[in-house]
């Protein structure tokens, strides 16, 4: 079917502005976060790399990046074992009860976040959880938990479950059946999962603003208020780094998961 | 083989479902049964002010991510390689970026000394600068940027499992192409159509982040109501109140769309 060449050119265009639209903050992050001066022209008159320096050099910045990258990790460290053993569960048992948990595993996708913080909030109050690490790793273990499961329960979908009988049948338990077969069959997934549990702990902001604290502020709660006071380019470096990170791991995960399939 | 997903339930059900439940008695008990906190929302104009407001800008968002997304969708599913990844990869690459990295670059690039604002000026399009942000406007345009593609992913996995042959069909039975997309096409696309606007609907509800930064203070959208009442005025009770007011909303959405598409399939984008 063709389609004559001005509809065609229009159409091209209006795609070709959405798709600027939405790579804009991105265009312009970079190159003010290598500007020479704290006034915000585009473009910057001089290059510099002072706002790296600014932010490297910061104590502040530097505890907020720690205290998110060690959150990071414990949350991975956890979710990714919890998640892949209920999405095993679930794509191993099919029965109603199982759907209904699958539902329930999948609550925070649901719930608003303010929601869920606010009660989080009232909760660790009186537990005595407020701007403790432990109150931190569980909240973002909760948060992380769907995209492990969605993640591992795709990659367990298109895995030959035969297999797994083939080596029970010849005397392996349940457990080792699935770490020597199934594991390394569906690892990509499993990956995949960890990384997206990763970044949602390292850009998880609404939480940590109710719960963390003194010294275990996360970075993206120190960004979050240093917006609301004034427009800081230290945000415009640590934005880039930030940006560039999670890219490179989005990547990594999916050059993973393709060549499983 | 259920016990399997016990942990992960439990933590679920620690973090969710319980401080969710608080919330819920928090909200009819102050000492005591009460419903004052419920009668305050309908009455109190600030409340269903705020409650007003979300709901148009959440319509506002929605139906703007549909217009701007419908055509990306449509030419990622259609285009050749490597133009459909290059498309695909525009919308992904700020998926993954940060809110509150974006909501800063949106400052920078609205307010009134800022970017846009230059251009504009530059080119004599204006003599003064232009309020961008700090309002509405500026909470708009940052909101359906960070939506975006939770409207273009759902459309596009729907529009690549739509036959080509269905609209070579048409075109052999004399519709011209205009004719077999409206009739053809856009109702076969239907389904991600309901699910992006579903889905971006009930984000742009529950948003926080961006309308307390673009918005200026005077774009007060619910869930500032709620963190508000937390943080300045200690009003739990009021807090927990419009918290549940707006899960009610939230679900009610999700339980009507989820007769027509299956919940899983929908969050399966997010």
């Amino acid at each position: 079917m063709k389609t004559s060449l001005l509809p065609r050119l229009a159409f091209g265009l209006v795609v070709g502005l959405v798709l600027i639209y939405l790579m804009l903050p991105v265009l312009i992050i970079v190159p003010m976060s290598f500007s020479s001066t704290r006034f915000l022209t585009f473009p910057p008159p001089a290059l510099s790399l002072r706002w790296y320096a600014e932010y490297f050099g910061s104590p502040n910045w530097m505890q907020g990046t720690r205290m998110s990258l060690m959150l990071g990790v414990l949350t991975v460290l956890i979710a990714t074992p919890l998640g892949t053993a209920a999405a095993y569960a679930i794509s191993n048992a099919q029965n109603r009860l199982m759907r209904s948990l699958h539902m329930v595993l999948m609550l925070p996708l649901i719930v608003p976040i303010i929601i869920v913080a606010i009660g989080i909030f009232f909760v660790y109050a009186k537990l005595g959880l407020i701007q403790t690490l432990t109150g931190l790793v569980l909240a973002n273990v909760m948060l992380g938990l769907p995209y492990v499961i969605t993640s591992v329960v795709a990659g367990l979908q298109s895995f030959d479950k035969t297999q797994e009988m083939v080596a029970r049948s010849l005397g392996m338990n349940r457990l080792r059946a699935f770490l020597t077969v199934t594991l390394p069959q569906i690892k990509a997934s499993v990956f995949a999962g960890a990384v997206f549990a990763f970044i949602s702990a390292i850009d998880e902001t609404i939480i940590a603003l109710f719960v963390s604290g003194g010294q275990y502020q996360t970075l993206t709660k120190r960004m979050f208020t240093a917006l609301r006071d004034e427009i800081d380019p230290t945000i415009a470096s640590i934005s880039t780094l930030l940006t560039a990170a999670s890219f490179l791991l989005v990547l990594l995960a999916m050059s993973g998961q393709k060549k499983e399939a | 083989m259920t016990l399997l997903a016990a942990p992960a339930v439990l933590v679920i059900v620690a973090l969710v479902v319980i401080p969710v439940g608080w919330l819920a008695a928090q909200s009819i008990y102050d000492n005591g049964f009460t419903l004052e906190h419920y009668r305050r929302i309908f009455t109190e104009e600030v409340y269903w002010r705020s409650f007003a407001l979300t709901f148009r800008i959440a319509l506002m968002v929605t139906f703007l991510t549909l217009l701007l997304g419908y055509p990306v969708a449509y030419a990622a599913a259609h285009a050749k390689r490597p133009w459909n990844v290059l498309i695909l990869a525009c919308v992904m690459l700020p998926f993954w970026t940060s809110v509150l990295v974006r909501a800063y670059a949106w400052l920078v690039l609205l307010q009134r000394t800022g970017v846009a604002n230059q251009l504009l000026e530059r080119f004599g399009l204006i003599t003064e600068p232009l309020a961008m942000v700090h309002n509405e406007l500026g909470t708009v345009i940052a909101t359906v940027h960070i939506l975006l593609p939770f409207m273009v992913l759902p459309l596009y996995s729907t529009m690549q499992k739509i036959p080509r042959e269905l609209m070579l069909a048409g075109a052999s039975l004399g519709g011209g192409p205009l004719y077999s997309f409206l009739r053809i096409f856009l109702p076969l696309s239907l389904p991600g159509v309901v699910a992006g606007l579903t889905l971006v609907f009930v984000l742009t509800l529950g948003f926080y982040i961006t309308p307390e930064l673009l918005g200026g203070g005077r774009t007060v959208m619910i869930s500032m109501v709620v963190s508000r009442n937390v943080e300045l005025y200690a009003q739990w009770g009021a807090a927990s109140a419009v918290g549940v007011v707006l899960l009610a909303c939230v679900l009610m959405i999700f339980a009507a769309v989820g007769r027509i598409i299956p919940l899983d399939k929908m969050l399966g984008q997010k």
